[in-house]
């Protein structure tokens, strides 16, 4: 599993990976995931629908990702914007 | 008399320098002390502003870009590259959303091509790691529709909800539609 997160000026870093089955970098995962929520990031698992539709998950802990996730997407929550109209 | 001329110059020179001597120097001091306390007020953001990279943001883009890629389907995918928007379908089919990088989240109705609302919505990342807390467009796109895919009632609660018009052109929107509906011909016959 890998725990990435988007950034102005980079794209997309690689927070942490490893495999939620080995306990130590279980750990790891989980701790990367909880200093992501705490600095106010949301966490997004793309999934697929078995009708090839593709959507996402918010999840809000660890143990609410499937294990089988392949990421978790982080990116700065969702603020109510007004920018000066620009046409 | 070319002498004399050249002697009141020189005594014009020297008179002008004595006299704004002092004005000159400090206007110096003041900005060399102005220098300073902008570079300290900016801090490391001074030092990263002085690191400008021109193709940071291309190469941020095109990294944001393959994410996008990844994570929507080859449909989407080829609308976004084709048109520069995104369409979301709503709960049901009854109204779908355009996802623009960074402007209004755009809700219509497919059938009739009626506008309903603006919702203005942004993802400010604070920590501003290169000084600006945008996040490179196919980015702030995907953000857009992780949160609309996986919690729509969310994303429209948090955003602040406009008539149509107030920030995208209505008339551009419209136009974007019927670019729409000819490439999704195209891509129907395509496939």
């Amino acid at each position: 599993m890998k725990l990435l997160r988007m950034k102005p000026g980079h794209g997309e870093i690689v927070l942490a990976e490893g495999d939620v089955e080995i306990a130590e970098q279980e750990r790891e995962l989980i701790e990367a995931f909880r200093r992501e929520l705490d600095a106010g990031m949301w966490a997004a698992v793309p999934t697929e629908r078995t009708d090839g539709r593709r959507e996402a998950e918010l999840v809000k802990s660890f143990a609410e990702v499937p294990r089988d996730a392949e990421r978790v997407i982080f990116f700065p929550r969702a603020a109510g914007g007004s920018p000066p109209a620009a046409r | 008399m070319l002498l004399g001329l050249a002697s009141a110059a020189i005594v014009v020179t020297v008179l002008m320098c004595v006299l704004s001597g002092p004005q000159l120097i400090a206007a110096l001091s003041r900005e060399r002390a102005r220098a300073a306390r902008l570079l300290l007020a900016r801090g490391r953001e001074g030092r990263r502003e002085l690191d400008y990279d021109p193709g940071r943001e291309r190469r941020a883009e095109l990294r944001a870009g393959a994410l996008l890629r990844s994570c929507v389907n080859e449909e989407e995918w080829a609308m976004y590259r084709d048109l520069g928007f995104l369409r979301v379908w709503g709960d049901g089919s009854r109204y779908a959303y355009l996802i623009y990088p960074h402007k209004p989240i755009l809700a219509y109705r497919p059938h009739s091509g009626t506008l309903l609302s603006e919702y203005c919505v942004a993802f400010p990342d604070h920590s501003r790691p290169y000084g600006s807390a945008r996040l490179p467009d196919s980015d702030d796109v995907l953000a857009k529709w992780l949160a609309l895919t996986a919690d729509e009632h969310r994303v429209i609660a948090d955003a602040n909800m406009h008539l149509p018009g107030r920030q995208v052109d209505p008339e551009r929107v419209r136009r974007d539609l019927l670019r729409l509906a000819r490439w999704e011909s195209e891509w129907v016959r395509a496939a």
